[in-house]
Parts: structure tokens; sequence; C-alpha cells
């Protein structure tokens, strides 16, 4: 699946958000609408709109921002809300009301630098640009989602302009999940916290990752002196204004030899966590080129990761196990896996033909490829 | 736009090296070093750790360095030392503080029909009505309960046999119940009774006020008989017979049995338990005999070593843990108290076995006559004319003057083994108590002298126990004793179990 596409733009300097409409819409209603269409009709009244998107290359001249000779039209979704740019024609799916995976990303910039980071960080100021999008963004989430991630980047660099989006989600979609994923740094300063405590959504939580019981080491994986001190002072920052909160671990030959003091750690440290998550790598962005320090088979730390598992959940802490395969995990181990990979992103292997459990297990990521598990097999005997 | 990355070595402790952090240590057999800090978290390290530590040759290229920083032992010029976590931790761990006495026990009656060895009470023949709590001071006492600061109060009514001055007992519960609603308080209230005297309207009347009943077993009947006479000699079938009604009436978790250890007990561990198990009891406190009341007096009976008491524990322990793996819950509350001490970041109030001591900061026993005792031993004491944890009477004081009188002050001296020689560098310090009133009992002196301390010895021991169950048992057995702290049924527990 691809959520984006490009085109020959015309008539328009700024980005422009709009709802998808495959079918022409009343006066009234077409400010924030963008018509897709095949072609363009000559007598057509293409009037108000936010955006006009055809298939067919357009000769005629209209008065709307247009986008034309875009290949991929069959994708866009009367509901969906895209973002249009006007340099390159490009165009991009923010929003689609039938996923179950809907992001809202809020930066690219980030104040960590972790050596397995899968979308790397970049060192330019896109905050007041993105937050303008993403308030738009907001506004057209119709119908609102059930879930929704906000994702960077390193969300809490907005500071003020946060606030300003989850007190517009909070009042906009009541009813829905919110999820941030954050490094929770910020939240170690306790005049943030209180501030962000008051204006996010009803029914919100974080994900926090948390590599190691050690300092030395987790700052290393991260990039970023002080870091553990402050995700931990900032877990219990969140936990004292009763935000829910999810750790993250990022298993890979660093984080793997003290996992089990790392769950201990966590049984002790922050009792309040409601749940630890235990993710497989993702083989893009900054992985690849740190592979030789990071990578393990998943078969080799099945044992390490069973002995964690056990610590947390006889303490009462719920696990998840994201992105890794069945055929790689511990049978005892399969009732944790939950199948996380967004859909767009989501891949089989030719070898899952003959899986038999194939219909619940997380599979791969499209880019996963440079190294692969000597365990991937189909499964054939439940 | 691409970053670069720096090396370990610039996540690293300066070579000025690290500190200490207060800990405590205890070697166990010849190889083995047990480190406890401050809110009871412990490392198990080869002997020699702590010196080590201590001379601060651990190099910070150590599994075990990372450890200890991790666990708040030692930090370093890397990171900050998180304190502030550090002292969260200590908070939870004396949580049990807050809010203050919780536990109000009203003896609302003297007299009983039984006359058990080892019974802390002195006792009064069934008909002699003096012996019952008088309006005036039940009013008083309940009063003085609901002053406790508490949101949750529990109000245990016992005696003698309560049930032999129903009448008062319904007047308490209904001036207690009046007044924790008018000062929403969370009331829970218990009768600790023989259940000889239990019928269907005092049964009507618990289901109705929502009060649990507390008995007494001691095993099967050749053992409780002995250890509670009775004209008759028919305790056990009274209290088993009670026990199966209770349940019937007022739902089986309603109902709890406690028993006592004797001389006779020490040699039967084994039949004890599965009496529990064969009146289909889920919980049962291995408890060894107090040394008050009528129980000194008749040291020739009930007299025993410490040693005798603790092979009965490990053997009833190990007989409870095989019950689970077959797949019947009981819980030893004794072992659950203890691992929840070390193992979970929770203290726990229980009164015979915290620090500062749970005698008056978590419990007050409210005498038939209105006087105030810290616990009930205490009142045992008195009873063989021994005032010395007589707090005051509900008549005459209030509840400042009953914590701020001499009594009180004497016994806060002793209170917290923080700052009792002999425990105050114990590494079982945090997993331990203060019991100022079993060391004036026994040794004639409220601090008390460790080394010859039944008190001191038994915890000891039993703590070395569980340390090395811990050490050397199977993820089944784990996972039982890890269901006891949290409090889930095995069944849950079995399926987090690797297969």
């Amino acid at each position: 699946m691809k959520l984006s596409t490009a085109g020959v733009s015309r008539r328009f300097g700024d980005p422009i958000v709009a709802r998808v409409s495959t079918i022409p819409v009343p006066f009234d209603k077409r400010k924030d609408t963008t018509l897709v269409q095949s072609s363009l009709d000559p007598d057509g009244d293409y009037r108000g709109y936010a955006a006009i998107v055809v298939r067919d290359k357009v000769e005629i001249s209209i008065n709307t921002p247009l986008v034309h000779s875009v290949q991929d039209i069959d994708q866009f979704k009367s509901g969906h809300v895209i973002v249009l740019e006007p340099l390159n024609g490009y165009i991009r799916i923010l929003y689609r009301p039938e996923s179950p995976h809907n992001t809202l990303l809020v930066t690219e910039r980030c104040n960590s630098n972790c050596l397995m980071c899968s979308q790397p960080p970049k060192d330019r100021d896109d905050i007041p640009a993105l937050t303008e999008r993403n308030l738009k963004l907001i506004d057209l989430m119709s119908p609102a989602p059930e879930y929704v991630c906000i994702t960077g980047g390193e969300p809490t660099l907005l500071g003020e302009h946060l606030l300003k989006l989850l007190s517009r989600m909070r009042d906009k979609m009541p009813s829905t999940h919110v999820h941030m994923l954050t490094n929770g740094r910020r939240f170690a300063w306790s005049d943030f916290t209180s501030e962000f405590s008051k204006v996010h959504p009803s029914r919100f939580s974080v994900g926090i990752p948390l590599y190691a019981d050690s300092a030395s080491l987790h700052d290393y994986i991260v990039q970023a002196t002080s870091a553990f001190d402050q995700t931990v002072l900032g877990l219990h920052q969140l936990a004292r204004h009763g935000i829910e909160t999810e750790i993250r671990v990022v298993l890979h030959s660093l984080t793997i030899p003290r996992l089990s003091r790392l769950a201990e750690y966590i049984c002790r440290n922050l009792t309040f966590v409601d749940h630890v998550a235990f993710m497989g790598m993702e083989h893009i962005g900054y992985a690849p080129r740190n592979m030789d320090e990071l990578w393990i088979d998943p078969l080799d730390y099945q044992e390490e990761l069973e002995k964690s598992i056990v610590i947390l959940t006889r303490f009462g802490i719920d696990v998840r196990i994201y992105n890794l395969q069945l055929c790689v995990l511990k049978r005892s181990l399969w009732k944790y896996s939950s199948q996380a990979i967004s859909d767009w992103k989501n891949a089989y292997r030719d070898v899952c033909e003959a899986c038999a459990v194939r219909g619940r297990c997380g599979g791969f990521f499209q880019w996963t490829t440079k190294k692969e598990s000597r365990g991937i097999h189909p499964i054939t005997e439940i | 736009m691409s970053r670069s990355f720096s090396p370990k070595a610039a996540f690293r402790p300066s070579e000025k090296g690290y500190r200490l952090l207060p800990f405590r240590f205890h070697r166990i057999g010849n190889e083995k070093e047990i480190l406890v800090n401050e809110c009871g978290e412990f490392a198990l390290a080869p002997r020699g750790t702590a010196e080590r530590v201590v001379r601060k040759t651990l190099s910070a290229d150590e599994e075990l360095y990372t450890t200890l920083k991790a666990k708040h032992f030692i930090y370093d010029d890397y990171s900050s030392a998180l304190l502030d976590v550090l002292a969260s931790k200590y908070r939870t761990k004396f949580g049990f503080i807050y809010g203050s006495t919780k536990l109000h026990i009203f003896v609302v009656s003297l007299r009983c029909d039984h006359s058990c060895h080892y019974c802390q009470v002195s006792r009064q023949s069934v008909d002699k009505g003096q012996y019952d709590m008088s309006q005036k001071a039940a009013r008083a006492a309940v009063d003085m309960m609901l002053r406790s600061p508490s949101q949750h109060i529990t109000l245990e009514l016992q005696g003698g046999e309560p049930l032999l001055a129903f009448d008062t007992i319904k007047f308490i519960v209904t001036i207690a119940k009046d007044g924790a609603g008018r000062l929403k308080k969370d009331l829970e209230i218990v009768i600790t009774s023989n259940l000889a005297f239990l019928t269907d309207d005092i049964l009507d009347y618990c289901k109705m006020e929502r009060i649990k009943l507390s008995t007494s077993l001691d095993g099967p009947a050749f053992i409780h008989n002995a250890n509670r006479p009775r004209p008759g000699g028919d305790s056990h079938k009274l209290a088993v017979d009670g026990i199966k009604k209770a349940r019937r009436a007022l739902g089986s978790d309603q109902v709890a049995a406690l028993m006592t250890t004797t001389q006779l007990s020490l040699n039967y561990p084994i039949e004890i338990i599965d009496e529990y198990v064969k009146q289909s009891l889920h919980t049962i406190f291995l408890r060894p005999i107090s040394p008050y009341g009528f129980a000194v007096k008749s040291r020739h009976k009930t007299g025993y070593e410490t040693d005798a008491f603790l092979e009965f524990y490990k053997t009833g322990l190990s007989h409870i843990l095989e019950i689970n793996r077959k797949g019947y819950s009981l819980v030893e509350i004794y072992t659950k108290i203890l691992l929840q001490k070390i193992l979970s970041p929770e203290g726990t109030g229980y009164v015979d076995l915290q620090s500062p001591c749970g005698a008056g900061f978590n419990v007050l026993v409210y005498n038939y006559d209105g006087d105030v005792y810290a616990t009930d031993e205490s009142r045992m004491l008195a009873e063989m004319r021994d005032f010395t944890f007589r707090l005051g009477n509900v008549l005459e004081h209030s509840r400042a003057q009953i914590f701020s009188g001499p009594a009180f002050v004497n016994l806060l001296q002793a209170a917290s083994n923080q700052s009792l020689p002999g425990c105050s560098d114990c590494a079982f310090q945090s997993y331990c108590g203060a019991d100022p009133i079993y060391h004036h009992a026994t040794q004639g002196d409220l601090i008390g002298h460790r080394a010859t301390s039944g008190f001191c010895k038994r915890n000891m021991r039993v703590i070395e126990h569980l340390f090395s169950l811990l050490q050397n048992s199977n993820p089944e057995i784990q996972a039982i004793l890890w269901g006891w702290i949290t409090e889930r049924n095995l069944a849950e527990m079995r399926a987090d179990l690797p297969q």
C-alpha cells in the first residue's frame, strides 16, 4: 500500500490540507474539500474547492489550485484527508478513517539520536508549519478515529505547539484514544508536565523507550547525555499526574544482555507503568548503518526475552511483543505477540504462503531485508 | 542531513570513582553475601562484595557495578543519583505509616467457655456479666477509634468469647457504623470467636451488617481439642461445624481461621495443614506461640525452642508449596508478608513485623473496662499485673493524651529497629520489625538483646530460608510465591509460566 503519489501542481503557493471527495459537493462544502476526478469537464464548475486532483493531463486553465497527471488516484477515498505540496505536486494521505493506524507526524526534529532509529531526525525547524497542518488535519478528521498515534521526531520539542494540538484533539475527538510516542525526557521538568496534564485528551497514553537499567548504556543507545535520568524522572512525573504510560524496548544486541535487569528495574522503580512493549528492530533509517553492532538473531535471545517477560508478568505488568514473527518466537511467548505493524508498511514473505499461523502473525516490515533471522519458516503444526 | 555517533566512552563516569548510598549486608554460607539497601532492594553477590564496594575497588566496566548503581547502592558522576526516585521508593515502603491506627480491637467480654493452655486472656466463667464492656466504655472507645486519622478502620470484636456478650456487640456495631457514616470512613468489622455459640440469628445479623468472622483452628481434632479444652471436649467439632455454617451463610471469603502453634502442634505440621485443606480453607498462618499471658505461666506445656518452630515452619511451608503445586491454592501468611517486604516495593502493615512497631501505631486494644493497650499481648501482661503498656483509659484520656502519655513515650523509644542495637546495621532490617513488647516480656527490657532474642533468631532464619528458596526453587514454585505476593490465583500465575 502506498500513501503518497505526485503529479503536476498549478496555482498554489502553500501546502493545502483538505478532505477528499470523489464526487462534486455543493458550493458551501467546497472550502475544505479536494475533488478527485479522472478528467476535467471543460464546462464543469470547480469554483470554491480547496484543490482539484486529476488523473489525466489538464490543458485548460481553471482558477482553483490543481494537481494533474496523478497516477494512482484510486487510492483516494472520500473522507481521506490529504496534503498537497505546491513545489513538486506531491500528495500524501494524512488520514484514513477506515485504518486503525492513523498517525499525526508532529516534527522530524529530535533531541536524541538513537543508534537504531527508523526515522532519523532532521535538523530543520518544521514545527510551526507542521503544527498548522496538523491543527487543520484534526479539524478535518471525520468521523473521528478510535485511535490515533502522535509521533515524530520528538513531540515534546513542540512545547506550546504540542499543548495547542492536544487541547484541540481533546475538544474535537473526545472519544478517541490518543497515544503519543516520546522519549519522555522533557517530562522531567515538572512545570511542563503539569501544563501538559491540564490539556491532554481524556483517553490518552504515552509510549516511552527505556533501553537499560544503566544510565551509561541507555544514553549511549539514544546518543544523549542525561537522557536516562530525564526519562526516568519524566515517567515519575507522568505517573504523578495519572497519565497512562507504556515502556517500549527495542530488542537488539545492546539491549538484550541486561534485558531481565531492566525488567527488574521496572518492577522496583517504575511500578506504575501500564504496559511494557518489546519490539523487534526495524531495519531502516540508522539501523542498517549500525547493523554490525546491533544485530542479534531473534532466535538467540528468546531465553532472555522469556526471562524478562516472566519477571514483569508475575509482578502484574502487562507485556506485549511487537514486530517479531511467530516462527522466531518461543511458543510460550506467542500469547504476548501483537499485530502492530501499520497496515501500509506490513508485508509477508513467499515462505509465509505455506504458514498455518500467518493470519495471526505480525509479519514483516516491508523493508526488512538486509538481515533476517535464520528461524524464518512456515509453521505447519499448531 | 546526517548526524554522527559518539562512542561508548563518551557515556562513562570519570576516573574519580563512585560514592556510596546507605546499605547493609549479611553473609549467607561461605560463598554468598546479600546486600540490602534502605528500601529493601537486594543484590546477591559473592562473599567479599560488600568489602570491595566500600573499599571502592569496583570498576565501572563490571556488570556488578551497573547492577549496584541501578539498585541504588552506589552512584557516580556520569548521571544523577536519582535520589527523587529513591525517596519515592522509601515513601512507598513506609506507606503503612500514613493514617496511623487502623486496627482497633475491642475486648467486649472476658467471659469464655474454653480454657486453652496458651490463652492470652484471663478468662472468666460464662455467667459473670461484670466482665462485659459497659455501654459507657463502648461509646468512649468507639469515639476514640473514629478519631484515628485513617480513612479505613478495622473494628475487631474479640473476647474472651465475644458471642457470649452479643448484645454488647450489637450496641458497638450500631454506634460504630453510625459514627463512621457521619465521618465518611470505611469501616470493616470482624468478630473473632470460637464459634461454639454461633446461631442462625447471629449469622443473619452478620450477613445483614456485613461482618466477617475469624476463628481458631489448631489442626485435626486430636490437636485442636488438646490445645483448646472446653466442657465436653468438642471444641474442634464446634469450630469446624461453625466454619461450614458461616461460609454457607456469609460466603467463603468472609470466614477465616487462625492457628496457634503449641508444643504438641510442632510434631504435626503435615496433619495441621491437611486439616486446613480438608476444611476448604485457602489461607494458613504458621504462627509461633506468643510468650504472654498463660503461655508464660504454663511454660512447661508450651515453652519450646525457636529451633523446633523453625523445623515446623520449613516442613510446613514445603508441604504447603506441594499442595499448591498440585493445584489447591493455600497461602501461608507469614511467608507472604515477608516475601512482600523482600520482593515488592510496597511495605506491609502487619503489626508484628513492622518498624515503627505496630503496637499503638497501627493497632490499639480497648479492654472491657475502657483501658487502652498497645496490643493484645500488652493487655495479657496487665492481666499478670504488668501495666507497662497500659496507655490510658477511654473514660479518662483523649487520643492525644494516650499518644503523648508516659507509657506510649516509653514504648516509642524502642519502637524503630532503625535505631535498635543489633538491628540498626542488620541487612534484614527493612524486612523485619521492632517488637518492644516481646522483648519486655521475654528479656525484661524494651530494647532487648538481639543475640539471645527468639524474635530475632526466628526472623533471621526464616528470611534466610526464604532467600534460599527464591534462589533454588523452580519456576513453578516461584510463580506460586509471586501469586501470594500479588494476590492472584494459581491458574493465572501458571498461565504465565515458561513451557
